[in-house]
């Protein structure tokens, strides 16, 4: 699914965390550990492609990339936003479609509301539908459990390692480890100090 | 996919009324403040070929002042990363939105622009003419001014250098379209001033959508 070859984040010159070697394979779900600052944003960014200052090499598959900026656009509804999204990636989805994935995360009841008037959970919820309608294989996500209520937690959950199940591959950057059964933990170490001044 | 992303510019377009109402109502005022300010031009004292060039000026103040907001919302919602990230033809989201600048600034323009020309005291002979120049110039505003937009939709204030990025690139435009209405007015042939219009426009149309890309880039990679 993806390989990581000495990866190395720089940010303004400065390598972020000890370079990385990896290789991920279809059905495997990462978890993505490290303080704060410690380059997790980063590395998932540049998996997604809209970071470019790195060290060493990467391959990796189109990817669902979820950041900490939501990608909803406030001004349309849930549905708008899906179909929107689901032309990005060049498909049509059916009304049905759409629908059971957001009674699928819980928020089938605000389909037609505005963005602009929901909470921030209810706003992941609709998020997490989106990762569910994309058809590509590997998810980046960025924190998904923020801001999420325990029941929207353990949809989060299930709705991962089903797609881990069905195939896909996740990687995801967080601070509430998940209960997941199989997982590889990847722990970004800060850079050693370097010695030559 | 092109249906999907003119689909919801359309519905933003008509849930942010903003985006259209504000722009004209300040070239409206400042069309107005101009005739009231000199009102010479309104009584045709001095030459015609002032009123053509304050309204060119004037529109080109108002894509800058429509311009700022361009890219900012989708920039701030994330909607952009989404966008370079899943999209399979960036290029054409870019050029839909570019497309949407238009019809909201640039085209309403256009069809107000024989108001406009009449308020700052255009002899009616020239409208067609004006209204020809706009529609083939005003094309190459929104294209220009959405490289500077891009580049600068990560500073928080991002105005001052976006003026200072694409007013020097709109001056062309400024030039043959503000020629095109005195050779209309003083009998010459305006097709050299209209091609010249419409040549800077197809030519922004082939290179905008790349540079705001990049542009996008670059300040998605910024922050």
């Amino acid at each position: 699914m993806f390989t990581l070859n000495q990866l190395c984040c720089e940010r303004d010159g400065r390598d972020l965390f000890a370079p990385l070697t990896l290789g991920v394979e279809a059905g495997a779900y990462v978890e993505l550990l490290g303080a704060n600052g410690s380059g997790k944003s980063t590395l998932l960014r540049t998996l997604a492609g809209l970071h470019c200052q790195f060290s060493g090499s990467y391959n990796t598959v189109p990817a669902v990339y979820q950041g900490h900026r939501l990608g909803l656009d406030a001004l349309l509804t849930p549905v708008e936003n899906l179909i929107w999204f689901a032309g990005l990636e060049g498909v049509t989805l059916s009304l049905e479609r759409i629908l059971d994935a957001l009674q699928e995360t819980g928020i089938v009841t605000k389909a037609y509301d505005s963005c602009a008037a929901m909470s921030a959970g209810q706003q992941r919820r609709v998020a997490m539908s989106r990762w569910m309608l994309s058809q590509r294989k590997l998810w980046l996500l960025d924190e998904p459990l923020t801001a999420l209520d325990v029941e929207a937690q353990a949809v989060a959950s299930r709705i991962i390692e089903e797609h881990c199940a069905s195939g896909g591959a996740v990687i995801c950057a967080t601070h509430q480890p998940l209960d997941l059964a199989a997982k590889t933990v990847l722990t970004l170490m800060p850079q050693a100090a370097e010695t030559s001044l | 996919m092109m249906g999907s992303l003119l689909l919801r510019e359309w519905q933003i377009l008509r849930r942010a009324k903003g985006t259209v109402i504000n722009p004209m109502a300040f070239l409206f005022l400042s069309a107005t403040l101009f005739a009231i300010a000199a009102p010479a031009l309104v009584t045709q004292q001095i030459s015609q070929g002032a009123a053509a060039g304050i309204l060119w000026t004037l529109v080109l103040l108002t894509q800058l002042l429509a311009l700022d907001g361009m890219y900012r919302r989708d920039f701030d919602s994330g909607l952009l990363e989404q966008l370079l990230v899943t999209a399979q033809v960036p290029f054409v989201a870019v050029l839909s939105r570019i497309f949407m600048q238009w019809l909201s600034t640039g085209f309403i323009i256009v069809l107000s622009s024989p108001l406009l020309a009449i308020l700052l005291g255009l002899s009616t002979e020239a409208l067609p003419a004006m209204a020809l120049a706009l529609l083939l110039g005003t094309p190459a505003l929104s294209l220009l001014g959405s490289i500077g937009a891009s580049v600068t939709v990560g500073f928080n204030r991002g105005g001052v250098i976006l003026a200072l990025l694409v007013l020097p690139l709109f001056l062309p435009t400024l030039i043959f379209g503000a020629d095109l209405v005195e050779a209309a007015q003083t009998g010459r042939a305006v097709t050299p001033q209209a091609y010249v219009l419409g040549l800077i426009s197809l030519g922004a149309l082939a290179l905008a959508p790349f540079a705001t890309l990049a542009g996008l880039k670059i300040s998605l990679e910024m922050q």
